[in-house]
């Protein structure tokens, strides 16, 4: 167990003025799984890229159990024994498992030879690894589960001796994830070596046997995670302590302000994506949405916000019907008190290549204050893109920076100060601290409740039941396009998870 | 960190990188220039002479730069909300005929500053309509653009032969043209402007509408940048999904945005019809229309960038002539593969030296900051 499965000694890499890996030193022992957390943004990434081969390290060396090996492409990084797992499966969708798993590595211009003898090494694999996938199975029609696992199949299929999963948890449910957790103890005790990169402290705690800690392109800290603690590890990635529990007290509901009744969304291809869905959101209250991602949770926050059309349903904002059949308009929404924090904030939310303060008045920009008559007030823009920045600490304090520039927390936060200023009477919010960093994620929740509390009606979707636990009052858990129960927020996580899964729902329905 | 390319100093960026691109175009054309067998170098002094030389020459390089202005404000207005419109060329020569029917109609009772207003919203009201079909087309039906305005371009050309052979030709006449206007249908050149250097305009047709030209780009960067409607347009031109959620109408923007770029394209008809020939002739564009696309790509869209990069072209053309006129193994056609690489360098190709351009800045700056530390301390 001593032995060391990958050395990095003095990484160093530079984007152009962006130093984001310095000088990095990392030991990963072989058998073991070594978690690499840090904040959006401290250069995990671009460290495990540089492994992978994907940029050259500007200058340091790779050494692989004990030699020096230089990783000019992912294909060297293979023939070294290394396998990544990325984020956003590498699958072609419409390629049988089979075929996936030997893509680029078919080994024979004619295929048959390939197939008949990849059969055999998945089998074998299959048998190995407790890694059950029918092989003929097509990708688009296995659940996000298995697809990872198909992912993961590939890298052991190329001989990978260093598995390096990039977030691998973000798109499953608690009990998907419980399982790959299950395959990575498994494949750690075949004496496979594996990189768990995450942002999620939890995990750490639950399966690495080492973690190592980066901030801002350094590696500030590595642990034997037995020997440390949630707080310790959150302390040294944003590099001060942070609340990590949110302080609330309790919901004084009012009013109803925003009514959901049987609201049905297709999508282009005419799947159903929101099925007869309805609920009730009063003033003062959090209503947070649990789901795995792609649930309908994102086609019911653009129907009720009028970017997508419903089929069907009717929506009442203060009393009043939205037309979310026809003509709801998100501009009409704003007028009357809906505002929404989109769940893409750079492809929905901000223009990324604007200056901060022309993403301040997206949306608001047909407000007389920022106008001259068919000119924009650029002075009162700018001005008022300053006071945000002072209100919500956006960083850095530069209105006519582009917003491309800023870390995600900041983005977001330009977000929440244009959507929350106004004091709308219904808020949505989709996943409010998606790719934000710890620091950042604190003033956002603190935010949403000072919403609560003053009043204002918060919807909020998120795939982090974490966040959904700690700031809704009720929960609402949407499975295949339907809410298929209602629970408080205490809730244990396993029973939520059931939900998610669509498993006790469906006994729920059937009742 | 998604960004591998850091953020340069702006006269890297815009001054640098296209001076660049610009010259390793005119590298390779002297190449070609050299495998026919000819002189690059004189050939570079006979480009150079044929456009600056004289005040003739000056004023011929910003008749043709006058031209371009329009047609690639035209292509940036459109790019600026993520439409690609092609359909300049067929929206110019559409354009002639409001200057044509104007002038027709009032340039024997009427002085030219009557007469150009009218012919301005003539050729400007005629090139949106032209617009305004595609534009309409792909807002209501979903037809692309860059599909509808070429086909566009041919309906133009087609409709054009049909009103210069038919409806607009003076009966008895052979050439399909209009008559030659009368002095109210002719603009008054820019001598003076010339004067003030010291340069003889000579026969050059470098007129009054260059003035308008000038008027137009800051006219779109006003739009583009100071108003409503040119931050609805930024945002859909960058984002269609945030311009969505914004609560902007797609199909809105794209009509308005194609009727305006109709407008700067059909605008740039006056140039030859009033400014040079004093009559409309068949065929008149030229091509100025898709010139207008290379003007747009290599001024990166804005009207700072776009009336160097059409006086760059003014000088191409006009220079061009030249070349073939003093070496005739140099046809024409050379003075077309010498723009060919400049649009292949400035516009297809232009990032191909940025990162090597960038490397070296960041190298330098990190010195820079280096030694500012060690000073600091």
């Amino acid at each position: 167990m001593d032995s060391i499965a990958i050395e990095l000694r003095g990484i160093d890499k530079s984007f152009g003025l962006v130093h984001a890996n310095k000088n990095i030193n990392l030991k990963v022992r072989k058998g073991t799984i070594h978690g690499v957390i840090g904040e959006n943004g401290a250069g995990k990434s671009t460290l495990m890229s540089i492994l992978y081969g994907f940029y050259q390290a500007d200058s340091g060396e790779i050494h692989v159990d004990g030699k020096q090996v230089s990783i000019r492409d992912p294909n060297a990084a293979i023939a070294a024994g290394i396998g990544m797992v990325h984020q956003h499966f590498m699958l072609v969708e419409n390629f049988t498992v089979l075929e996936n798993v030997m893509l680029g590595a078919e080994e024979s211009r004619i295929l048959n030879k390939g197939i008949a003898k990849a059969r055999v090494e998945l089998k074998r694999l299959e048998r190995e690894y407790a890694l059950e996938v029918n092989p003929d199975a097509v990708i688009e029609e296995l659940p996000v589960g298995l697809q990872q696992r198909v992912e993961i199949l590939k890298a052991l299929y190329r001989r990978a001796d260093i598995l390096i999963l990039d977030e691998p948890t973000g798109v499953l449910t608690p009990a998907e994830a419980d399982h790959l957790f299950r395959v990575l103890e498994q494949l750690k005790s075949q004496g496979k070596t594996i990189i768990l990169i995450t942002h999620k402290l939890r995990e750490i705690m639950a399966i690495t046997d080492e973690v190592s800690v980066m901030r801002r392109g350094e590696m500030v800290a590595t642990r034997t995670t037995a020997e440390t603690s949630v707080e310790e590890l959150a302390e040294l990635m944003v590099g001060r302590r942070v609340l990590l529990r949110v302080e609330k007290g309790e919901a004084k509901p009012g009013d109803v302000k925003l009514s959901v009744d049987g609201l049905t969304v297709k999508d282009s291809r005419g799947v159903t994506m929101v099925d007869n869905v309805s609920f009730n959101l009063r003033a003062g209250e959090i209503v947070g949405i649990a789901g795995v991602a792609g649930n309908g949770q994102s086609e019911l926050l653009e129907a009720i916000s009028g970017i997508r059309r419903a089929v069907s349903g009717d929506v009442l904002l203060n009393g009043k019907a939205i037309d979310v059949t026809g003509h709801a308009d998100p501009k009409e929404l704003r007028d009357r008190g809906l505002a929404h924090v989109p769940e893409d904030r750079h492809h929905v939310g901000l223009v990324l290549k604007f200056e901060e303060s022309e993403n301040a008045i997206l949306g608001y920009h047909h407000d007389k204050r920022y106008l001259n008559g068919v000119f924009l007030n650029v002075d009162a823009i700018r001005k008022d893109a300053e006071q945000k920045i002072a209100e919500y600490d956006i960083r850095p304090p530069n209105a006519r920076l582009k917003t491309a520039n800023f870390s995600g927390g900041n983005q977001q936060k330009i977000v929440l100060a244009r959507e929350m200023e106004r004091g709308p009477d219904v808020l949505i919010i989709g996943q409010p601290t998606r790719g934000v960093d710890v620091g950042a994620i604190e003033f956002i929740h603190k935010r949403i409740i000072e919403m609560r509390d003053q009043g204002k009606a918060v919807l909020l979707v998120s795939v982090e039941l974490d966040e959904i636990r700690a700031l809704s009052d009720r929960i609402l858990v949407m499975f295949a396009g339907r809410v298929v129960g209602e629970r408080d927020p205490d809730a244990t996580e396993g029973e939520l998870g059931l939900l998610m899964a669509g498993v006790e729902g469906r006994k729920e329905a059937a009742e | 960190m998604s960004n591998p390319y850091a953020k340069l100093p702006g006269w890297v960026e815009y001054g640098l990188v296209p001076l660049v691109n610009l010259a390793v175009a005119f590298l390779v054309a002297g190449l070609v220039v050299l495998l026919v067998g000819e002189n690059p170098f004189e050939a570079a002094y006979h480009l150079i002479n044929g456009a600056f030389g004289r005040g003739e020459y000056i004023g011929f390089t910003l008749y043709y730069a006058t031209t371009f202005i329009f047609t690639g404000l035209a292509v940036a207005v459109a790019f600026h909300a993520g439409l690609f419109n092609i359909g300049g060329e067929g929206q110019a020569y559409v354009g002639g005929i409001g200057v044509a029917l104007a002038c027709l109609w009032l340039d024997q009772t009427m002085p030219w500053f009557v007469v150009f207003p009218l012919a301005i919203i003539g050729s400007a009201a005629f090139g949106a309509v032209w617009a305004f079909l595609p534009g309409w087309l792909q807002a209501k039906r979903g037809s692309h653009i860059v599909i509808t305005t070429i086909m566009f371009n041919f309906i133009a050309s087609s409709l054009m032969v049909y009103l210069l052979t038919k409806v607009l030709k003076p009966l008895g006449s052979m050439a399909p043209q209009t008559r030659t206007f009368a002095e109210g249908g002719q603009l008054p050149k820019l001598d003076w402007l010339l004067a003030i250097f010291g340069l003889d305009i000579g026969t050059a047709p470098f007129n009054i509408s260059f003035l308008l030209a000038l008027v137009a780009a800051f006219g779109v960067w006003l739009l583009i940048w100071r108003t409503k409607l040119g931050y609805e347009m930024r945002t859909m031109g960058h984002s269609p999904s945030a311009a969505r959620y914004a609560g902007m109408s797609e199909s809105r923007i794209t009509v308005i945005t194609m009727m305006i770029s109709g407008a700067l394209a059909g605008m740039m008809a006056l140039n030859p019809i009033m400014g040079e020939q004093g009559r409309m002739q068949l065929d008149f564009v030229q091509g100025a229309g898709f010139v207008g696309i290379a003007v747009a790509l290599m001024g990166r869209s804005h009207p700072a960038g776009i009336i160097p990069a059409a006086v760059l072209f003014g000088v191409l053309y006009q220079g061009g002539a030249e070349i073939s006129f003093e070496m005739p193994s140099i046809s024409r056609d050379m003075i077309v593969i010498i723009q060919g690489l400049v649009i292949l360098f400035a516009g297809a190709l232009e990032n191909m030296f940025r990162p090597a351009i960038t490397r070296l800045f960041s190298i330098s700056s990190r010195r820079a900051a280096v030694v500012a530390q060690t000073k600091g301390a």
